[in-house]
């Protein structure tokens, strides 16, 4: 029997606490992997010649994808996947990848806000690549026990 | 050819039917890095009162862009890929997606706007399963931009 991972309570939160940070990494390699798994083949995502051709510094990683790791930090935290009720965010800036080589997208989530009423937490991601910035508003809510 | 504008507002009815294995979600968690075992393991999907295992929070996007596909890929659009960018994207889940599921998606294209050559073109994706129940609503936004631009 797998036993049920803690989850995180409502009165424990504030506004403005950091409840998770991860930094999580991304080669091309990953990249081929998530095209076949979400069924994006755009070149531009494995093939230099074409991303640079529509002028792309080089390969970057699918925005979805980068999307989807920092869910993967939200899910962990909240210890049921399926508690994240609403996602969002903008793409701001592309996550090139090298070759060869390897990408670090650094996540981090804070306590946007506090909903007793709907018993949800509003989680507010930072997702950096050197300290710049690649996705904007990115806000997670979390509906907890 | 532009972006054509007069497409906002329309709207195509469910396609065919998405069937949701957990080999999929398995292959799709392992590329995004999720590790949670209620995405790969029944039993840990159970304990947390799913029917069986639960897809990842971004994996809507799947069923999204096949139902995308009519309207993006369609020539009389005039959305041109390779000057395509995506903007913005926001999953709203109306209970989890889980493995067994039956999803069907009708599209909705909400807006096209042009602004200093730069086209925008909203769509959303809303994801029912095999009663009609709703599943997620996924809203995607695309710029494209101007043929001239380097």
């Amino acid at each position: 029997m797998t036993a049920a991972p803690a989850r995180p309570a409502l009165a424990d939160l504030a506004v403005g606490q950091e409840v998770a940070r991860r930094p999580v990494t991304v080669d091309r390699a990953r990249l081929v992997r998530y095209a076949g798994a979400s069924g994006d083949f755009n070149p531009i995502h494995w093939n230099e010649r074409v991303a640079t051709a529509v002028g792309l510094p080089g390969v970057i990683a699918h925005g979805m994808w980068t999307m989807g790791a920092a869910a993967a930090v939200v899910a962990d935290w909240a210890g049921d996947p399926g508690a994240v009720v609403d996602y969002q965010v903008r793409f701001t800036r592309p996550v090139v990848v090298p070759d060869p080589g390897e990408v670090v997208v650094d996540v981090v989530a804070t306590v946007g806000a506090l909903d007793a009423e709907a018993r949800t937490v509003r989680l507010d991601l930072t997702v950096s690549v050197d300290g710049a910035r690649v996705l904007g508003r990115a806000q997670a809510v979390v509906r907890l026990v | 050819m532009p972006v054509d504008t007069s497409f906002a507002g329309r709207a195509y009815p469910p396609g065919d039917v998405y069937v949701v294995s957990r080999e999929k979600l398995r292959e799709f968690a392992e590329a995004t890095g999720a590790t949670h075992p209620a995405h790969t393991d029944p039993q840990a999907a159970r304990a947390l009162g799913y029917p069986d295992v639960i897809a990842p929070p971004t994996f809507a996007v799947v069923v999204a862009q096949r139902t995308e596909a009519q309207y993006v890929q369609d020539p009389a659009a005039g959305i041109d890929f390779s000057r395509v960018v995506h903007a913005d994207e926001r999953f709203t889940h109306h209970r989890p997606i889980h493995a067994g599921d039956r999803l069907r998606a009708a599209l909705h294209v909400d807006a096209v706007t042009q602004r200093a050559g730069l086209s925008m073109v909203t769509t959303r994706c809303e994801i029912v399963d095999e009663d009609g129940g709703a599943v997620a609503t996924v809203v995607s936004t695309l710029a494209v931009r101007p043929e001239d631009a380097a």
